[in-house]
């Protein structure tokens, strides 16, 4: 795997905004701290949800639930094991879990899928409380850790250096390259000698395994985790629409999309809370009708229309 | 034994009615409802309106709510989602679009209900009144509904089957683009089975409002049933669906009586599983290949 000039120049100004970005606490004002870990938070889960359903067009409504499942096995263990085994068995979870929907639901149509994640983050939310009545005793459950928000920024902050080099990897490799076409026409992958199920098996772990990991760096900010909280469904909603928003044909469009919903969101859960279902839904309307390809997308064909415009004018 | 037997098939009942409507809206216009559940919730809201505003029978309230219903799914076919018929490439490009659009539509919808309704749970006492089957007693209002239900299924399986309009809708849900060659209009009767399954789902909300009780946000598990059956009985199979439906009301019912009320969803969904795993092509479905 060789590496060109452009992509080299590329790594080292991503490492330079990723190591100006780890100074965010630096700056000490607590509510920009709260901003960055949203934002580093929804880029980690917009990114690896981008990864899977980008070129494979198989939408995930399951975030939440691995999410969900990330923060409650670093819950259920904290008093036991210590915090980093957890966060890889919470990353480990997730894979699995991945695997179990796939096998289920990837060598049929899209449909059965979306409908299966769909109902996920509730199944698993009845039987972790079914669980925790009939065998635990109590609800909810502590998380106390000597973890501090820029502790957790941190991780976020890596996490997403980690998704987004893991999403560049797999552009670049043979994988990436048989999603795409799958993505494209599924018959003709199958003919190419594509085992499909498979390719997009693999995808679907790395995409669960990633919001698991999230989930398990976010509970220490919970401190108390009850079912109805750790696996919300708005958190699924929320992350298809900024990945959609941003664009999911590029690596970096997920990006694009989650700063401005973050902080778009932030004024609106302010602002006016009782509507937010309301707003999320007329967003979702927005995407579809107004601009299918994102906010990318609306970018690269006005560059494409400048550049043609230009040539125009130099010829007329 | 009995009674998880008699208050299942009661329950399947309306279950195969939700179900329907869902059937003509996936399986002839070939758009994956997501609102699917909150077309129900509307319907259940209807009659609650009607009943604690103007103490009318949610019988006779079926009069004004199917008919709105049913206008307003025509109104979200034509305007809403004929544009992204005629915009998809292909039926997978209209999944995703469509999928996207109503999830956006079920949001927007649940944000409506709660800022003119409320997030309260609602109910109201209709026909709460036991009656006597094999020993057991069981709320006239459950035995109503299971009578309400079998009609509107019977009324529409006659409706499907020897009607020259449901043949039209026959000929659409098995090949739109042959149905088209013997001159059947197909958006038409594509914009009309969405409506009537609009129409049919609201009539189901109406029929489980007797004796659920409901909240704004409910919708998306009745999505999630509705989905779960048509698809264990086979897209596009009315019979299927009516026998998934069954299927499901036992298993719900006996899982919330012998294990825990907490549990109904992750019943179905284990049905779900066994399904897509032994049998994805449905019960009573044809194997694609």
């Amino acid at each position: 795997m060789s590496i060109s000039r452009r992509e080299g120049w590329t790594l080292v100004l991503c490492a330079l905004a990723f190591v100006a970005l780890a100074g965010l606490p630096k700056l000490g004002n607590a509510y920009l701290l709260t901003l960055g870990m949203s934002v580093a938070m929804y880029t980690v889960l917009a990114t690896s949800w981008a990864l899977f359903s980008g070129p494979t067009h198989y939408i995930s409504l399951a975030t939440g639930a691995f999410y969900g499942l990330g923060a409650y096995v670093v819950a259920s263990g904290i008093e036991i094991w210590p915090y980093p085994l957890l966060v890889a068995v919470a990353g480990l979870g997730g894979v699995l879990l991945a695997l179990a929907v796939g096998v289920a639901t990837l060598r049929l149509s899209g449909v059965y899928f979306v409908i299966f994640t769909l109902g996920l983050a509730e199944f698993v939310r009845q039987i972790v409380t079914w669980v925790q009545n009939n065998f635990s005793g109590s609800r909810g459950l502590y998380v106390l850790t000597s973890l501090q928000d820029r502790h957790i920024y941190w991780q976020l902050l890596a996490l997403a250096a980690l998704v987004l080099l893991v999403g560049w990897a797999v552009r670049r490799s043979r994988l990436g390259f048989a999603l795409r076409i799958i993505g494209d026409d599924e018959l003709v992958a199958a003919h190419s000698g594509i085992n499909a199920p498979r390719a997009k098996l693999l995808l679907f772990m790395v995409s669960g395994g990633m919001a698991a990991l999230t989930g398990a760096v976010m509970a220490p900010r919970f401190t108390y985790i009850e079912p109805a909280m750790a696996f919300s469904p708005e958190l699924s909603f929320q992350v298809v629409i900024m990945a959609l928003l941003g664009g999911v044909h590029r690596l970096w469009g997920p990006l694009i999309g989650v700063v401005p919903f973050t902080l778009l969101w932030e004024l609106i859960s302010a602002k006016f809370p009782t509507q937010t279902v309301l707003l999320l839904g007329l967003c979702f309307l927005l995407i579809v009708y107004v601009i299918p390809h994102g906010i990318v997308g609306l970018l690269e064909k006005g560059l494409a229309w400048a550049r043609g415009r230009g040539k125009a004018g130099r010829h007329g | 034994m009995t009674d998880i037997l008699i208050t299942g098939v009661l329950l399947g009942a309306t279950y195969a009615l939700m179900a329907m409507g869902l059937t003509l809206q996936y399986g002839v216009a070939r758009i994956m409802n997501l609102a699917n559940g909150e077309m129900l919730v509307a319907g259940a809201f209807g009659a609650f309106w009607f009943f604690s505003g103007h103490k009318l029978s949610p019988y006779l309230a079926m009069g004004v709510v199917v008919p709105a219903a049913f206008l307003l799914n025509w109104l979200i076919y034509r305007l809403l989602l004929a544009p992204l018929v005629r915009r998809a490439k292909n039926r997978g490009q209209l999944e995703v679009d469509s999928i996207l659009a109503t999830f956006g539509m079920s949001f927007v919808m649940v944000g409506l209900f709660l800022t003119l309704f409320g997030g309260n749970f609602f109910s109201y006492s209709y026909l709460a009144v036991p009656v006597q089957i094999f020993g057991s007693a069981f709320g006239l209002n459950r035995v109503v509904a299971f009578g309400a239900a079998v009609l509107i299924c019977g009324g529409l399986y006659a409706l499907l089957s020897a009607s020259r309009l449901g043949m039209a809708i026959r000929a659409v849900a098995v090949d739109p683009a042959a149905a088209a060659l013997v001159a059947i209009d197909v958006p038409r009767v594509s914009a009309f089975s969405f409506a009537l399954g609009g129409a049919v789902t609201a009539a189901a909300g109406v029929v489980l409002s007797s004796f659920l009780t409901l909240d704004a946000s409910i919708g998306v598990m009745f999505t999630m049933k509705a989905l779960i059956i048509v698809i264990m009985g086979g897209v596009g199979e009315v019979r299927g669906a009516v026998l998934a439906a069954l299927i499901l009301g036992l298993a719900e019912t006996a899982v919330a009586t012998l294990i825990d009320p907490g549990l109904t969803l992750a019943a179905a969904y284990a049905l779900f599983i066994a399904v897509l795993l032994l049998r994805p092509q449905g019960l009573l479905g044809r194997r694609v290949s």
